[in-house]
């Protein structure tokens, strides 16, 4: 099973880090395309110190990876990472469509 | 009928279901009111869930077990925070231990259902689950995932059973 395959502090972690809109903005920037710390900075409407400390938060929650190259510190999205956290409300999501599913059965009997 | 919308709030730990059905309010309300209904349809049919206590109004309490196909079972209480016939419940869900007491440990679920008139004879359901943490998420999850891989095994082997009793 996927969820066991994440410790409860690792969920934790994973909630956190995806719990801020800063954040969850840099993550889908990430994705599929990477950007050095300072380039993800000019977007958002703080200082380079802080978009550096939001990085660090999804670093820890394996969400994005960062690599030193020359002066450049280069975000990548972890798309796993992003998978497993999805999955986590979707799993929650199936046991109720087949709830739904059920009532709907007794409803039509009547 | 059925599904019309799902979402998930990551940020508030929060799931809503938004669905509709072909019967008029008071009659979907039963679905919750009456504990010989709801067990129908509140564990899958290889989990079924039998309600032993439903006292099914504000501050009143539930207490149920769900019994697994290898007769394992879990045990859960629910107490209503709000019932408010026939458009709104409220309610704390909650895993038990063998005695049926709460264990805290395991934190709760927090729903909200309300009822609404869509048309005459058409109902919309709205329910919202937010969850105290993600580990509580979790531990729920384990239990539903493992329901529904059994689910859909069960529900072949009954099949395969009312094909040989016929």
């Amino acid at each position: 099973m996927v969820v066991d395959q994440l410790s409860d502090s690792e969920v934790d972690l994973l909630f956190h880090a995806l719990a801020d809109s800063t954040r969850r903005s840099i993550v889908v920037r990430a994705i599929g395309e990477e950007h050095s710390v300072s380039a993800l900075a000019a977007h958002y409407a703080m200082s380079f110190a802080a978009v550096q400390k939001h990085v660090a938060v999804l670093e820890r929650a394996a969400l994005v990876t960062k690599e030193k190259r020359g002066r450049e510190q280069i975000v990548r999205a972890n798309p796993e990472a992003i998978r497993r956290a999805r999955q986590l409300l979707d799993e929650y999501e199936k046991i109720w469509r087949q709830r739904v599913d059920r009532i709907a059965d007794i409803l039509a009997e009547d | 009928m059925g599904i019309i919308s799902t979402d998930r709030d990551l940020e508030a730990l929060s799931f809503t279901l938004v669905a509709e059905f072909d019967a008029a309010v008071g009659r979907v309300w039963q679905i919750w009111e009456d504990p010989r209904q709801l067990e129908r349809w509140w564990g899958p049919p290889t989990w079924p869930a039998t309600f032993e206590k439903h006292d099914f109004r504000q501050g009143g309490s539930a207490s149920y077990y769900m019994t697994g196909p290898e007769g394992e079972v879990s045990r859960g209480w629910w107490k209503f925070t709000a019932v408010e016939a026939p458009s709104r419940l409220e309610f704390d869900d909650g895993f038990a231990d063998e005695s049926g007491a709460p264990v805290d440990a395991m934190g709760e679920t927090h729903a909200v259902v309300t009822l609404q008139e869509v048309e005459a004879g058409r109902t919309r359901m709205t329910v919202t689950s937010s969850f105290e943490s993600a580990d509580q998420l979790q531990q729920m999850l384990e239990m539903g995932m493992e329901e529904g891989m059994k689910q859909a095994m069960g529900q072949i082997d009954g099949i395969l059973a009312e094909r040989a009793s016929v």
